[in-house]
C-alpha cells in the first residue's frame, strides 16, 4: 500500500466535499437534500454497525430512531427540558433500549434469523404501545412548536446541514475505528464465527451488547435530528417497518461491514428517490429499485456498491 | 363482562385463527423444509388476494370457484420464484435468504402501489353478508367456510406428505438432506417443490379470505408478524403445531382487542411473539 493510503486521503477528501457542499450549492433544495442524504448516512451506519461489522442482522432498528425522537420531544414538550438536551438523552435512550433487547435476545442466545424476527417484533411493539398510551400523543403522534432560534433547537437550513454532517462525521468515525481496534476484530470475528469466537475467549454476549448499545445510540441521536428538523413524529413514523428497512437497505445496498458503505447507500437511495419523484406521480417505483437492487446485490455483489469503487484491491 | 359477549369473542377468534392457519401452515411447511425463513410470505400471500379480486372484476369468476385455479398459480409462481431467484441467488447462507424474500417482498408491495394505488379494495359476493348464527355469536359464512375450508386443506396436505412418494421424499430432505441426496432424491428439485406447495397454500389463503376481507398493498403486513407467531409457536416445521397455534393467536387477538380496547389489543401478538422467542424458541410443542 502506498504512502498516501485511501485510507487517510478519502476521509479527508470526503469531509472537505461536505463541508464546502452547501456553501457552493445554496438553494434550498440542494442544503434539504444534503442533510437527507446525511441524514439516511447517520441511519445506516447505525445499521451497519450492527448488521456489518457484528453481523447481527435487525429487522427493527427502527426501533432506536423512534425511541431517540419520542425520547427527545417528550422531555421538551411534556418535561419543559432545554431542547438540545434532547439530543443525549436521545442517544442515551437508544443506547438503553438497544442494550435492553440485545441482552434480552442474546440471553435466550437468539441468533441470525431469529434475532431478526425478534428485532422486528420489538419495533412492532413500540409502535403499538405509541399508539396506544397517552404520553407520546398517541396516533396523532407529537407536533414540535414552530420556535425558530438556536436556544429551541430549531436552526436554519444550513445550521441542521452542520449538524447533521457532524453526526455523520461521528458515525463514519466509529465505523473507522471498527476497523482498527481490537474490540472491532471481536466483532468480525463473531460474525464470521460465533462459535470459534468465543472458542478463542471472546465474551460474544457482552460485545454484542456493547455493539447493539453503539447502534441504539446513533440512531437514537439520528432520531432527535429528525424530530426536531420536521419538527413532527407519529408511531408509525418513529417505529414502522418501512424505516427499519430503510436502514437495512442502505447499509446493504452500499455495502455492510464497510466503512463509507452507507455514504454510498443514503446517496444513491436518495438520488434514486428524488429522480423517480420527478418521473412519476405514482407511489412506489423507487423502492421497487431498492428492492431490486438488494436483491441483485445479494446475489452478485455481497459487499455492496462500494465493490465498485474498489478497483485498488481487486485481484488481477 | 357478560358470558355471551366473552363467548361471542371466542368463537370469532377461532374462526379467525382458522383462516391464518392456512398462512401458517405454508410458512412452516417451507420453513420445515428448507430451514429458512420466507419473509416474502405476506406480499405473496397480498399477490394472490389481488388475483382473486381480479379474477372476480374482470373474469366474473366466484372466489371459491377460482380456488383450484389459484393454488396452481400460486405453486407454480412459488416453483418458478424458487428456482430463478431464491436457490440461486442466496449462495446458501440462512441471512441471505432472509434478506433476498425481504428485498421481494418490498418490490411486490410496491409494485402493487405503483400499479394499483394504495387503496383498500373488497369485493361483494352474494353470500358476503349472509350471517350464520353459532352460539353467542352471529358469524358472516364466509368466516366459517374458510375456517372449515382451511382445516380441510390443511388436513389434506398433512395427508399428502405423510401418505405419497413425493410427500416421503419431502420429509427426507426436511430430516436430513445429505442423507436424501445420497439416496438419489433431488433435493434442489425437492426444495422447489416445498416452497412451491407452501406458496400454494397462500393462493388457497386469499381464496378463503376475500369474501369477508380487504385487500390492499400493505396487507400482507397484517399476516407477516402473526404467522410468524404462529410458526414460532407452534415449532418451526410442525403443522400440528401451525394449525393449534393459529387457533391460539386467533382467539388472543380477539381476547386482547375485547380486553385491552382496539389500539392497545394489537400488542398480544407481539407480545406472544417475543415471549415465546425468547423463553421457548422451540416452540410450544417440542420435546
Amino acid at each position: 500500500m502506498s504512502r498516501l493510503s485511501p485510507g487517510i486521503v478519502s476521509p479527508l477528501i470526503l469531509l472537505g466535499a461536505v463541508l464546502l457542499y452547501p456553501l457552493v450549492f445554496r438553494s434550498n433544495f440542494a442544503v434539504n437534500l444534503g442533510v437527507l442524504v446525511l441524514f439516511l448516512t447517520v441511519l445506516g451506519q447505525s445499521w451497519n454497525i450492527a448488521g456489518g461489522f457484528a453481523g447481527q442482522l435487525s429487522f427493527g432498528h427502527a426501533v432506536f430512531f423512534g425511541v431517540g425522537a419520542y425520547a427527545s420531544s417528550i422531555l421538551q414538550l411534556k418535561l419543559g427540558a432545554q431542547p438540545w438536551l434532547g439530543l443525549p438523552a436521545a442517544a442515551l435512550a437508544g443506547a438503553l433500549v438497544g442494550t435492553l433487547i440485545a441482552a434480552l435476545s442474546f440471553h435466550a442466545g437468539l441468533r441470525g434469523s431469529y434475532f431478526a424476527l425478534i428485532t422486528l417484533a420489538f419495533a412492532e411493539a413500540f409502535r403499538i404501545l405509541a399508539n396506544a398510551v397517552g404520553f407520546t400523543g398517541g396516533g396523532v403522534g407529537l407536533l414540535v412548536p414552530l420556535k425558530p432560534g438556536f436556544a429551541s433547537f430549531q436552526l436554519e437550513r444550513i445550521g441542521f446541514y452542520y449538524l447533521i454532517a457532524a453526526l455523520a462525521a461521528v458515525s463514519v468515525g466509529v465505523a473507522i475505528w471498527l476497523t482498527r481496534s481490537r474490540f472491532g476484530a471481536r466483532l468480525a470475528a463473531i460474525r464470521e464465527n460465533e462459535d470459534a469466537a468465543r472458542a478463542l475467549g471472546i465474551d460474544t454476549f457482552r460485545e454484542k451488547v456493547k455493539v447493539m448499545a453503539l447502534s441504539g445510540a446513533l440512531a437514537g441521536a439520528g432520531g432527535c435530528f429528525y424530530a426536531q428538523y420536521f419538527l413532527y413524529i407519529d408511531p408509525s413514523v418513529a417505529f414502522g417497518v418501512d424505516k427499519s428497512v430503510e436502514m437495512l437497505l442502505v447499509a446493504m445496498i452500499g455495502g455492510a461491514g464497510t466503512v463509507y458503505g452507507p455514504l454510498i447507500g443514503a446517496f444513491l437511495l436518495t438520488l434514486i428517490g428524488e429522480s423517480t419523484r420527478e418521473l412519476t406521480e405514482a407511489q412506489g417505483l423507487s423502492l421497487i429499485l431498492y428492492g431490486a437492487l438488494l436483491i441483485l446485490i445479494i446475489g452478485f455483489l455481497p459487499n455492496g456498491l462500494i465493490d465498485l469503487l474498489r478497483w485498488r484491491r481487486r485481484r488481477a | 363482562m357478560d358470558a355471551t359477549i366473552l363467548g361471542a369473542a371466542a368463537i370469532n377468534g377461532l374462526l379467525l385463527g382458522g383462516s391464518y392457519a392456512l398462512v401458517a401452515v405454508g410458512l412452516t411447511l417451507i420453513y420445515g423444509v428448507l430451514h429458512i425463513i420466507n419473509f416474502a410470505h405476506g406480499s405473496l400471500l397480498m399477490l394472490a388476494m389481488y388475483g382473486v379480486y381480479f379474477l372476480l372484476t374482470k373474469a366474473h369468476v366466484d372466489p371459491y370457484a377460482a380456488l383450484p385455479a389459484m393454488i396452481a398459480a400460486m405453486f407454480a409462481a412459488g416453483y418458478i420464484l424458487y428456482r430463478a431467484l431464491i436457490g440461486r441467488f442466496s449462495h446458501g447462507r440462512d441471512e441471505n435468504i432472509l434478506l433476498i424474500t425481504l428485498g421481494l417482498s418490498i418490490v411486490l408491495e410496491n409494485a402493487a402501489l405503483f400499479f394499483f394505488k394504495g387503496d383498500s379494495l373488497n369485493i361483494s359476493v352474494a353470500y358476503s353478508d349472509r350471517m350464520i348464527e353459532l352460539g353467542p355469536a352471529l358469524v358472516p359464512l364466509p368466516k366459517l367456510v374458510s375456517f372449515l375450508a382451511s382445516l380441510v386443506l390443511c388436513g389434506a396436505l398433512a395427508l399428502f406428505i405423510r401418505r405419497t412418494d413425493l410427500g416421503k421424499a419431502i420429509r427426507a430432505v426436511a430430516k436430513e438432506r445429505h442423507g436424501a441426496r445420497l439416496v438419489g432424491i433431488d433435493v434442489e428439485r425437492v426444495f422447489a417443490i416445498s416452497y412451491g406447495i407452501g406458496i400454494a397454500c397462500l393462493g388457497a389463503a386469499a381464496c378463503l379470505l376475500m369474501p369477508s376481507f380487504y385487500v390492499s398493498p400493505t396487507v400482507g403486513h397484517l399476516f407477516v408478524i402473526v404467522a410468524f407467531t404462529i410458526v414460532v409457536l407452534g415449532g418451526m416445521g410442525s403443522f400440528v403445531g401451525a394449525l393449534v397455534g393459529a387457533l391460539i393467536i386467533g382467539l388472543t387477538e380477539s381476547l386482547s382487542g375485547l380486553f385491552l380496547g382496539e389500539a392497545l389489543g394489537q400488542i398480544g401478538i407481539s407480545a406472544i411473539f417475543i415471549l415465546i422467542l425468547l423463553f421457548r424458541p422451540t416452540g410450544l410443542f417440542s420435546r
